[in-house]
This record gives C-alpha cells, structure tokens and sequence, in this order.
C-alpha cells in the first residue's frame, strides 16, 4: 500500500507549465531522495503537495493515505500528516514560536478528532523533543524564526517536525546554505524521526546531504518530471557526471533542463 | 446652500433651546457663546483640512435630541458590562452623559472629585476658567462648541500632590440603547497634582446598538513631576457616533503615557492633544483601531514640545477589514527654543480587505535647533509567506489571520504595565478580529 501517490501531475506556476507529467509513489517508512539540476521543478514539488496558492495543477492526481490530497487546504494536509520542510522559512515578529507550535498541535489534533494538549503537557513534549534535537530552550521564547541563523531556522524547521510527528515530511532543500556540522545536526535530527510508518521526501540539489541521510530511493527531476530511479548510487553517479548524460537515455530533455550540474 | 442649517444644526439649536438656565451668568454666556459659534460655522466640511479624510455629510442630516436625563438615571444598566480586569480603584459612570451616582464608588486617599453638575450647583466658580474663558482663546472646532454649548455633566477630579494611587481609576461612558438618535456630550477636568501618580481607564460602552451621538472633550493636567498612565477602551456598538477630543498639559518632568483601542463605533474620532510645556516633561503614546464592516475611525495625534529637554514616542496601529476607513494624522511640532527635544512617531497600517482604507499622515514641525525626530508610516497587508507557513503547519486560515494580526498589534500593549488589563485588552482585540476571511 502506498503512503504517497503523485500520479502525471502538471502544475503551473504564473502561467508557466513547471511540473509535466510527474509521478512518484511511496510506501511507509520508506526514504526518497529528489535531486535534478536548477529550475527543474524540485521546489514547485513541495509547495504543490503543501497546498500553496499560486501554484495551479492542471492535470494529474495526488493520493495521500487514500485521500485526494489536492482537495484538502493546506491546514487540512497539515493534520492528515504531511509536512513541509522550508527552503526558506519564515520570520514571523510577534508570534511566539512556543505559541505557535502549540496552536499548530492542537489544531491539528482537533481536526483529527483528538484531545487538545494542555500547556504542561505540551511543555513535556516539547522538551523531549528539544533533547533529540539539541537546540537550546532559548529558541523557544523568541519569535517564529525571527532573528535566526540560517541553520537555526533549519534546525527549527526539524524541531517542529519532531513535535508535530507528520507520516509524510517533503524536505525542500533543507541543506541548502548549510556548513557542515549544520547539515549533521539536521541529518541527525532527520534520522532520529525515521520510523517505519514516516516517509521522508528529500529534494536536494547536493548529494552531501545524502551521505548523513541514507535514502531508498534517488530520483531525477528534470524537465518537470521523474526522469530515472534507482537507489543511492545514482546519486553518487551524478555527483561525479553532472545531469548531461541524461539526454542520450532521454532525447526529449532539452539542454537546458540538464544545465544545473551539482557542485 | 450654505445657508439653511442642516438637520444636525438644527436639532442642536433645539436642544440647546431646551435647557434651562444655570443660574451661572458666566456659564449661561459662555454657552451662548458656544451655540452661536457652532450655529455659524455648522459641522465642518470637506474643505476644511482636519476633517478632509472623515467626511461628514451624513451626519449632517441627522438630528439628535439631548439624551433625557430622566431616562439616563432610571437605565438599568449592568455592571458586568463595563468590568475590566485589572482596573478596580474606584469608578465613576456616566449613563447617556448623565452621572450616575448609585453606579459610582470612588473613595481613595488623595483622590477629590465631583460630578460636574454638582460642581455647578454648588461651587462653580473655581471651573469658571476652564467652563468659559478657554474657549474664548482656544482654536475650538465644531464640537468642542457643541459640547461647551450642550454640556451639563462630567467629572472633576484632581489627585492631591504627590498621592500614588496604587489602583486604577475607572470612568465609563455607557451608552443605555434605550435612548434612540440621541446626543450625549460630557466635560472631563483632571488634574494629577504635582509628583502625584495614578493610572485613569476611560472606557466607552453600549448597552445596546441605540444609534447615539456622544462629545467628550478632556483636559487634563499633569503637575511637575506627575506621572499618570491613560488608558482609553473604546468598545461601543457599531451605531455609535463619537468625537472625543483630549487635551493634556505636561508640566516640568511630568510623565503621561497613553494606551488607546480604538473597537467600536459607527464614526469615531479622537482628537489627542499633548502639549509639553515644562522643561523634561515626556508623553508617548500608543494606540491600535480594529475596524471592519463599515466602520470610521479617525485619531487625531498632535504632540506640541514647547519646553526643552522634551520627549515623546507615539507607537499607532490601524486595522481595517471589510469596508471601513481609518484615518490617522500625528503631528510632531517642535517650537522655537524647544531644544533637546527627542520625538518619535510611527504608524503602521494592515488592510485586510481590498474595500477597507487608511488614510495615514504623519507631519513633522520643527522650529528648534538641536532636535531628533524620527517619523514614518507605512500601509500594507498580511503576508502571504507568514500566512501559508502557518497555515503549512496546521493552523486554520481565520486562526492564522488574527495570529498575525495581533503580532501587528503587540508592540501597542507591551509597555501597559497593568499585566492583567494587558491581557483583557489582547483578549478583547482578538474577539473583535475578523472571523472570516475579509469578504469579498
């Protein structure tokens, strides 16, 4: 049975037919790595499945759990168990981030039909998690990202995923700007979440990531769709020969869509 | 066309014609005097660059008879309607303008005060400079003339020297709703004696959605070295109409500072007037409207440093949903030979719905040398990343709205120091948020 069903999606973006006819399925507890040169769609993946506006798909189906995923606002996702890591997540001043993953909880266990955490035992959680995740309880008091380092922010994009235990977490580039002791942690962070119900979606434009993270599977996006599979060596061909030699297995790729070689 | 009066004109010379005389012949002339003036200028229009972006043709059709005095004390009104956390040293209130004095308990070391019609009836000489002949020299508009003109309740209280009230004072305003297209106008004096301290809540409510119409026009003075913490809470029913306007004079090193939330009404306005004029004194001011639906408000900030060593910091926020409109003009006038004065001003404003409007003017008067002074402001809306990462992690769209607005807002309250009335105060704002997406 499968957690995770994108079966030929196209989405446009501003006009612009970004996704052509993707497909991926993923089975619980399985690790799936998306790499592909610059432009090829990597982030319009995440921002398709998280439900954000301006992003039209046209054609194709996602099923999540059995569910049409694309009927669900993006809250809705949020409390059926999908979660986005960000590329680039928000500062938001003023909104306490204690407050805010709290209310996040709750929402999400009421729309699930499940009792509301009160603030001592959301505290108990939240310091469980803060300990497999070795950030400091300073971050709590401050405003959502505000002020943060960029591996902070990461670091904090994991921490909520801790908290809000999703069955499904897309990581859009999250090691992206990330010095390495950085992009260990968050790799630590992500392996202490790994479970055999909790799927992981990895979009990466390096295969450093995937060094510290171990995946299943490794796919290659470009031109808007899954162009090859196969398991974690194909991402450590592409480290060593760039995206090119994908046009002679597939002549429909134009040269620009394998521009972007992984450094 | 000019000159026939307009209904609103004309139902104030009824009303006027109806009160009695007080006995006093220097108040009777100075209300005279008042209804004249108003008479001849009317309400004021377009034109007229105060009120350029809070028009008032409307208004100017209604009429509204005096608010019955009778009905005002007989209103049962309940008092779990005006109850606010934190604030519980003593209250006085007002019903439809009139005192209502089975309703008031005010008796704290320090603290006189009195009715304004029992000051008239008894010693009214002692209010006969600020009753009469303040008029005669200030630029009064409109409704200050109205309300000298129609006036014949209020509050003196004055805060004996150096008497620290350890609690809030409370003065509530309540509209009965049992009184329809009625005019209530009310007169406030306060005086904070010298190295006195206190904090004073006024507070506007309705008991029920009677469209009135309410003037209230304050002066109060801050002795030297006096601090006070005004608190203004206005939650009255959408079919309010109030125009408020408040003076407040700051003597040598006196500290004033005032919160204001702005929440109900049909048509508000605030006219807040701070005049520094002794060396060291400082004012800072914050404030916040929430409006939706069709509501108006319009604040009015105007800080005048006429002494040296001066401060004052005025932190406003504007909200507006659905089709309403929020006018907020801050004027920073700095005099000649004010200097070392340090003046800042910021107004921040979120439309939350392409109908809603702000209408923001900040303006700078300097004629010192040795001056800082910062303004700025600035008309936006809710960001759309922020609202998506919300909403990304679970919270619903409207939870998701009102989070950040009241983000927008908490600078506003931070600095009120009475943490329980804080609290109500974010409580009270989040309640009157949007609950909805804006429509349309």
């Amino acid at each position: 049975m499968h957690m995770l069903k994108i079966d030929n999606l196209h989405a446009r973006v501003e006009g612009k037919e970004i996704l052509k006819g993707l497909s991926l399925a993923v089975k619980p507890g399985e690790v799936h790595a998306i790499m592909g040169p610059n432009g090829a769609g990597k982030s319009t993946l995440g921002n398709v499945l998280a439900g954000r506006d301006g992003y039209e798909v046209t054609e194709g189906s996602v099923t999540f759990d059995g569910r049409d995923l694309l009927a669900l606002e993006p809250e809705e996702r949020a409390a059926v168990g999908v979660f986005l890591a960000f590329q680039y997540p928000v500062e938001i001043p003023g909104v306490n981030n204690t407050y805010f993953l709290r209310a996040a909880l709750n929402a999400q266990r009421k729309f699930r039909g499940e009792a509301e955490l009160d603030s001592m035992r959301f505290l108990k959680l939240v310091r469980e998690k803060l300990k497999v995740m070795q950030i400091s309880d300073e971050l709590l008091h401050r405003a959502v990202n505000e002020g943060f380092s960029g591996g902070e922010k990461k670091r904090n994009e994991i921490f909520q995923m801790a908290v809000l235990e999703p069955k499904l977490a897309i990581l859009d580039e999250t090691d992206s700007g990330l010095d390495i002791d950085a992009l260990k942690q968050v790799a630590e962070g992500v392996n202490a979440l790994r479970s055999p119900d909790r799927s992981f979606v990895i979009v990466t434009h390096y295969q450093r990531l995937l060094d510290y993270i171990e995946p299943d599977f490794v796919h290659v996006l470009a031109g808007g769709r899954i162009v090859e599979s196969g398991d974690k060596n194909l991402a450590l061909k592409l480290e060593e020969q760039g995206y090119a030699w994908l046009a002679d297995t597939h002549p429909e790729l134009r040269k620009a869509d394998l521009a972007g070689a992984p450094a | 066309m000019s000159n026939a009066p307009s209904p609103f004109v004309r139902a104030a010379l009824d009303a006027a014609a109806t009160l009695p005389s007080t006995g006093i012949a220097w108040l009777d002339a100075a209300r005279a005097e008042n209804l004249d003036a108003f008479a001849v200028t009317g309400l004021p229009e377009g034109r007229d660059e105060a009120w350029k972006y809070t028009p008032l043709r409307a208004l100017s059709q209604r009429g509204f008879a005096l608010a019955d005095r009778a009905a005002a004390v007989a209103a049962i009104v309940d008092p779990a309607l005006y109850a606010l956390p934190g604030v519980d040293g003593g209250r006085v209130v007002f019903v439809d303008g009139a005192f209502r004095a089975d309703l008031s308990s005010l008796d704290a070391d320090g603290v006189e005060w009195t009715p304004l019609s029992g000051a008239l009836s008894t010693h009214p000489e002692p209010l006969r400079f600020a009753l009469a002949n303040r008029y005669r020299r200030a630029a009064a508009d409109a409704f200050a003339h109205l309300n000298a003109a129609l006036s014949t309740d209020g509050l003196v209280l004055r805060i004996s020297e150096g008497v620290a009230l350890a609690k809030p004072l409370h003065i509530v305003h309540v509209s009965s709703g049992v009184q329809g297209d009625s005019a209530w106008h009310v007169r406030v004096l306060v005086e904070i004696g010298k190295y006195a301290s206190a904090e004073i809540v006024e507070h506007f409510v309705s008991a029920g959605a009677a469209a009135q119409l309410g003037t209230l026009v304050s002066d109060v003075v801050a002795g030297e070295g006096a601090r006070l913490g005004l608190v203004v809470v206005q939650d009255a029913s959408v079919a309010t109409t109030l125009v408020r306007r408040s003076h407040v004079r700051l003597d040598e090193r006196a500290e004033v500072t005032l919160h204001a939330l702005e929440l109900g009404g049909a048509l508000v306005r605030h006219e807040v007037s701070a005049e520094l004029v002794g060396d060291g004194a400082r004012f800072d001011s914050r404030g916040v409207f929430a409006l939706s639906g069709r509501q108006h408000a319009d604040t009015q900030l105007e800080i005048r440093h006429n002494a040296r060593n001066t401060a004052s910091d005025a932190l406003w926020r504007g909200i507006a949903d659905g089709r309403s409109r929020g006018v907020f003009r801050g004027a920073i006038v700095v005099s000649e030979g004010a200097d070392g004065t340090d003046a800042s001003l910021s107004n921040k404003n979120l439309l939350l719905s392409g109908q809603a409007e702000i209408d923001t003017k900040p303006e700078l008067e300097i004629y010192a040398d040795e001056v800082k002074a910062a303004h700025g402001a600035t008309i936006g809306q809710l960001d759309e990343r922020s609202l998506f990462y919300l909403r990304s992690r679970g919270i619903p769209l409207v939870q998701a709205r009102s989070l950040l607005t009241l983000a927008f807002c908490r600078a506003v309250f931070e600095s009120l120091p009475n943490e329980a009335l804080r609290e109500h105060l974010g409580e009270l704002l989040v309640a009157h948020l949007p609950t909805s997406p804006a429509a349309e």
